[in-house]
């Protein structure tokens, strides 16, 4: 069924529109299951609106094991049959279709929004909405559970701590959760829409706010893509200094992960020191570029502020410093019977399931799945640098703590790997107009797991679609299935094994 | 028992000095920005151009940067020829009014302490609901971060609390999207009177990057009533320390500093 090898592209390299092969919905559809089938996953399925009456469907389809990717399309109207039925990972990027495009993929088994809006096509809508009427957030059907003492729990949006907004429904028995069903969108700011027509000056702020706590991952992602679409070379020692960047990034949300999962089992001598140590993490990234979160520091072809001698010398020392407290502190953990005893078995999906699903990043690493961008789809400076990837097979808190404190090691080792071996030269290179009809799909490690951004060009070489998927948008149904038969009391814990982005979901 | 004390003994006493000592910042920290007009005679307005957020202003009235859209980037600091724009490490941004963040008309005040009835009431104890309307965890997580050892917001008497019935304001991140703006407006009316309303974060007070976004509402003022405005993207944490304890009246300087015109 292969109509030629430009399906198969590389991270990063940009292909022309017209070579990505436009089959028909039949073949389509079986080249994606078939691909799914035989150990792929899906990375990203997305519709543009193609003529007055079609949508241009397309799938980026993952090959871990030899590092290859996939672009099909097809057309579809109104209506096309479902692909989740048979694979479980096209489940919400279904729901997203219909709800952006009014395209109703038939025989889907839970089809509702997820972000809460109105059709991006006028006249088309999946539910039959009135155009009019405000689309309200989280009102639709849900889940439920009949029977004697079976009862319900809703949390959110607004939540008891500093948290952003979503909804959750258990249906519980006793303290028993059978089901939990996540209603997000209440984040949705309408980022994808905005950037169409660009790259202009509000483009570089929303990548950096996509997700905020991965301003330096998406970002990344965001630069990789546009300077394939321009042909731009990134001098390596800017490449090398985005990669610190980005480990960075990793090390304070997992040191204050393992931080917010010792305090959520009320061990509070490594909540209170990872707290801090996340913080130290973060003054790291200001100490290049003067923002916690690395704002200003990636734009494309390279990177805004260099290391001088002094700075290079002192984020050694530092990160040396928090080296040894991180290590003091996460050690505890695992010396503490009552912590293990709370994180082993707690929230376990087993490997099939994250699989099924198409799990990214530590939640599928946790589950026992190789599966790292790094490894597997390298760019930048991790082409030539490795870092090994770090998985754990229970699939439980317990693994997705231990996941991430293997990460934090080898993620520091990196960083003093780079800085030894830090070339001399630029950090930024100039950067043309993109490229007009064209595709790219880059793919980053951020420290949720695998960020996808998929940029198609008009005949003008700007954005004629962009489309962004967050490690999140996979991952909130591993939460869901992993409360399953979990007390409800537990929800914290296993929610905070994921600390997964709502923002980043909502766009 | 003995190896958390030992780490207890490792890890040591972290908390910040700040209020009482000078905060440590980055060297390269974008706090609040300088303008000297006297550089910018041409009104070139290369500044205006690159801003992302359209903060500033050129026109006959001189340079105007609004602090409340201003993401603290550093591009027209590096488009500016003459050097007009720079950002100093200046961290006080806290205002009492919208206006007040305008830089380049009058002279910049921070934000007031609240009136003596109002500083009986909440100056010891100040309890807070946060809502998070469309915010990307950048604000979120650097007000989060005053709750650990570092900042020890317990120490002011300041604290988050888990519903807004036991709170004594909001404290409001995010542009407040379409999808968030009832949740909000509930959760303000379930706040008892008298309250106080804190807007952190560009996107809070102005929508920061998705201003003009027709799925938010360009931040939380027309929405609730907001006392205290806390600039930045993400504002820094003693930022937002600096502005909580200012309003409380628990800063020992006056609250007029010497003008960045001059």
């Amino acid at each position: 069924m292969k109509t030629g090898a430009s399906n198969v592209i590389r991270n990063g390299e940009a292909v022309l529109l017209t070579g990505i092969p436009n089959l028909s919905f039949t073949d389509f559809r079986e080249q994606l299951l078939q691909v799914c089938e035989d150990g792929g996953r899906i990375a990203a399925l997305f519709g543009q609106p193609a003529g007055t009456d079609s949508i241009r469907l397309f799938g980026v389809l993952a090959n871990d094991a030899n590092g290859q990717l996939e672009l099909w399309s097809t057309e579809v109207g109104g209506h096309y049959p479902a692909l989740t039925p048979i694979c479980a990972q096209a489940h919400w990027f279904e729901r997203e279709i219909a709800e952006q495009w009014g395209v109703k993929p038939e025989g889907h088994p839970w089809l509702k929004p997820i972000r809460f809006h109105h059709s991006y096509r006028e006249g088309h809508d999946a539910w039959n909405r009135p155009a009019g009427i405000p689309v309200q957030p989280g009102v639709a059907d849900f889940f439920t559970m009949t029977g004697e003492e079976v009862h319900e729990v809703a949390v959110g949006p607004v939540h008891a701590g500093i948290i952003e907004p979503g909804h959750f429904r258990f249906q519980c028995h006793g303290e028993k959760v059978y089901h939990l069903e996540i209603s997000l969108g209440y984040q949705h700011r309408g980022v994808e829409r905005a950037l169409i027509g660009g790259p202009d000056k509000r483009t570089i702020p929303c990548m950096e706010t996509l997700a905020g706590d991965t301003t330096i991952g998406h970002t990344l992602a965001h630069c990789e893509a546009v300077e394939a679409l321009a042909a731009c070379r990134v001098p390596a020692r800017a490449q090398a200094l985005r990669a610190i960047a980005l480990e960075l990034e990793r090390l304070a949300n997992h040191s204050g992960d393992l931080g917010a999962l010792a305090g959520d089992v009320g061990y509070l001598p490594t909540a209170s020191f990872c707290g801090r140590i996340r913080g130290d993490f973060l003054n790291l990234t200001a100490l290049i570029c003067g923002n916690r979160f690395g704002r200003g520091l990636v734009r494309p072809g390279g990177i805004l502020f260099d290391l001088d001698q002094t700075r290079h010398a002192q984020l050694e020392e530092r990160l040396e410093q928090a080296r040894k407290d991180v290590t003091n502190a996460v050690n505890l953990l695992w010396d503490a019977p009552s912590v293990r005893s709370r994180f082993e078995n707690a929230g376990p999906v087993p490997r099939e399931t994250a699989l099924e699903l198409g799990l990214v990043g530590l939640a599928a690493r946790a589950s026992g799945i190789d599966r790292d961008v790094r490894a597997q789809f390298p760019s930048g400076i991790y082409r030539f640098a490795q870092i090994p990837v770090s998985s754990y097979h229970t699939g439980s808190v317990f693994a997705r703590a231990h996941v991430r404190w293997m990460e934090i090691q080898r993620s520091i080792a990196f960083i003093f790997d780079q800085l030894r071996a830090l070339t001399d030269g630029p950090v930024r290179a100039g950067i043309g107009p993109l490229v007009a009809n064209h595709a790219v799909v880059s793919l980053t490690e951020g420290w949720r797991g695998e960020i996808c951004h998929v940029v198609l060009t008009d005949a003008a070489g700007k954005f004629a679609h962009y489309k962004v998927v967050d490690p999140s948008f996979h991952n909130w149904m591993g939460l869901a299935q992993a409360m399953r038969d979990q007390q409800i009391s537990d929800f914290p814990l296993c929610n905070k094994s994921f600390n997964l982005s709502y923002c980043g979901h909502d766009l | 028992m003995l190896k958390a004390l030992l780490a207890r003994a490792h890890q040591k006493h972290r908390t910040v000095g700040f209020p009482d000592q000078p905060p440590v910042l980055p060297d390269r920290l974008r706090g609040r920005p300088e303008i000297d007009a006297a550089k910018c005679s041409d009104g070139c307005r290369v500044c205006a151009e690159v801003c992302p957020t359209d903060a500033i202003t050129v026109d006959a009235k001189g340079l105007r940067l609004d602090l409340g859209r201003c993401l603290f980037c550093p591009e027209c600091e590096r488009a500016c020829p003459e050097g007009a724009i720079r950002f100093t490490t200046e961290h006080r941004l806290a205002t009492s009014s919208r206006d007040a963040l305008v830089l380049g008309e009058k002279e910049f005040q921070l934000a007031r302490t609240l009136d003596e009835k109002a500083r009986k009431l909440f100056g010891r104890s100040l309890k807070l609901r946060q809502v998070s309307a469309g915010g990307c965890n950048g604000c979120e997580a650097d007000v989060n971060v005053l709750n650990t050892v570092v900042f020890d917001l317990g120490r002011f008497g300041i604290q988050f609390v888990a519903s807004p019935r036991h709170a004594d304001g909001l404290l409001i991140t995010g542009p407040v999207t379409r999808n968030m703006e009832s949740a909000l407006r509930q959760t303000y009316e379930a706040v008892p009177s008298p309250k106080l309303v804190i807007a952190v974060g560009a996107c809070a007070i102005s929508g920061g990057p998705y201003v003009g976004h027709s799925e938010q509402r360009n931040g939380a003022e027309g929405i609730v009533p907001v006392d205290l405005y806390i600039p930045g993207c993400p504002p820094h944490p003693i930022t937002i320390l600096d502005g909580l304890l200012r309003l409380l009246g628990r800063m020992d300087s006056a609250c007029r500093i010497s003008p960045i015109m001059r």
